[in-house]
């Protein structure tokens, strides 16, 4: 198409200087990955609790969660993350939401991107803890509370052992879109690899060969996060159920 | 506290429905163009022919591995040149429109293509057997026998990608086209009133999404009944 490459590019000095092109993909890499796994950490604790509730007996608890559910999964995550970004330090106390203001920008960025992503993942994940409990045979619950456990205590040690277990699978998929949710950030300014490519467009005009490398190393983050659940799934396999060798 | 102020939204609604209309083109067009494409690379996929099979996994595994933001700007540097060059389209046509429409189309083909590669596994094998015996082709049986069944399995899944990908619309603001919620943001920001705008926004899109999942839900129960 008439491109002149240049792959050399990512070699050449920014002109803020003290980095390479290189280096700036690296460290949107970095806060892409710390972002997701961040996210992740409280989306996986959250949405288990949310799991939890969801099946728990009454009308109020489960109720919460599935509006929880409902309210998180039904808006885009474009608008809850400028939801957190613009509008949340608007709705707080006015003294907070010009500390808020005041701060870094890139830790109000980080920040609201990491709340955003926490809370919506953690919707996705209440589901599929939802329905692995619900796959559990009903036999198990009565069970633990026969021998005289409390639910908080059949839940600990006897549900969600086996639960999160069987649904590490579907639990892996959620893991790989919580990295490619994390591209939303670079809407609000946070220089994620998404941003980084677009900032080496404006800079070098190199083009295809900051969107490749970008790409690429989006590939290599499916493939690491893809090889490391295979041997959590491996590990964490249930004797006797569906999957297990 | 903050004070609200929702005057700025009666006199942007027709900007807001302009907007609207920009999100169903985009949802529309990727979920026919989704559909379409979808099943001839789940067939691919499932073909016994490998020189078939192998490239419709690529297809899929590729853009199922990037993030649809990273899409959308490919197809933002990318279509603007392959039309000028194959089709000699002025500068006046809207680009932003037109590549929208191809990312999200060939995106989603790739998360169609697993649903309905896994409606048509849903079939049970006996009825392709039974096509072949009854001497339909291969591709006959498919057609005739195995697909009509998939597509009614897979019917509330299709429908329940399509809200998914009604919301991801809201993506095109990477290249600064002007879909529903677009065109809420410029408002908002015009007016210095972006709370405001920022949740009714929201609103929107919820009452819409879990009206239509709502529908899917009483369309699931029939299906399965």
């Amino acid at each position: 198409m008439g491109t002149a490459w240049n792959w050399g590019v990512f070699l050449q000095e920014t002109p803020s200087g003290g980095a390479t092109y290189l280096g700036w993909l690296l460290t949107g890499l970095g806060w892409t990955v710390g972002l997701s796994l961040a996210a992740w950490a409280v989306a996986l604790l959250l949405g288990t609790a949310l799991g939890v509730l969801r099946t728990v007996p009454g009308r109020l608890r489960p109720g919460l969660a599935a509006a929880y559910v409902e309210a998180f999964r039904n808006v885009p995550l474009l608008v809850q993350l400028f939801a957190w970004y613009f509008v949340l330090p608007e709705l707080l106390p006015r003294a907070w939401g010009d500390a808020i203001k005041r701060s870094d920008p890139l830790l109000q960025q980080f920040l609201a991107a990491w709340l955003c992503l926490s809370l919506f993942t953690a919707a996705r994940v209440c589901e599929q803890v939802r329905a692995g409990l619900g796959a559990l045979p009903p036999g198990q619950l009565q069970a633990a509370l026969a021998l005289g456990l409390t639910r908080f205590q059949a839940y600990r040690r006897v549900l969600l052992p086996m639960a999160l277990r069987l649904v590490v699978p579907p639990l892996t998929s959620e893991f790989l879109n919580v990295f490619k949710n994390s591209a939303v950030a670079s809407t609000i300014g946070l220089v994620e690899l998404s941003r980084q490519s677009q900032q080496l467009v404006d800079y070098t005009a190199q083009a295809y060969e900051a969107f490749i490398a970008v790409t690429l190393l989006y590939l290599l983050v499916n493939v690491a996060v893809m090889l490391l659940m295979r041997r959590v799934e491996a590990r964490a396999r249930v004797p006797g159920f569906i999957g297990a060798r | 506290m903050y004070e609200f102020d929702w005057s700025s939204i009666p006199g942007a609604l027709p900007t807001l429905a302009r907007g609207l209309l920009v999100t169903l083109q985009v949802t529309l067009v990727a979920v026919a163009v989704g559909i379409a494409w979808g099943t001839a690379l789940a067939v691919a996929r499932l073909s016994p022919q490998a020189w078939l099979r192998w490239p419709a996994a690529a297809y899929v595994n590729l853009f199922r591995s990037v993030p649809l933001v990273m899409v959308i700007l490919w197809f933002y540097l990318v279509v603007p040149q392959l039309l000028r060059r194959f089709l000699g389209v002025s500068s006046a046509t809207d680009i932003r429109m037109v590549s929208a429409l191809a990312a999200f189309a060939l995106f989603e083909s790739a998360y169609y293509a697993e649903i309905i590669r896994a409606g048509i596994q849903s079939v049970p094998k006996g009825q392709l057997d039974a096509a072949l015996a009854l001497g339909l082709t291969p591709a006959q049986a498919m057609r005739r026998v195995v697909l009509p069944q998939a597509f009614r399995n897979m019917l509330p899944l299709l429908l329940t990608q399509a809200i998914i990908l009604f919301q991801d619309t809201s993506l095109v603001y990477v290249i600064g086209l002007a879909d529903f919620f677009g065109a809420a943001y410029k408002v908002g920001d015009r007016d210095g009133r972006l709370v405001e705008l920022v949740l009714f926004a929201g609103l929107v899109y919820f009452l819409a999404s879990l009206a239509a999942s709502a529908l899917v839900r009483r369309l699931r129960r029939r299906v399965t009944a």
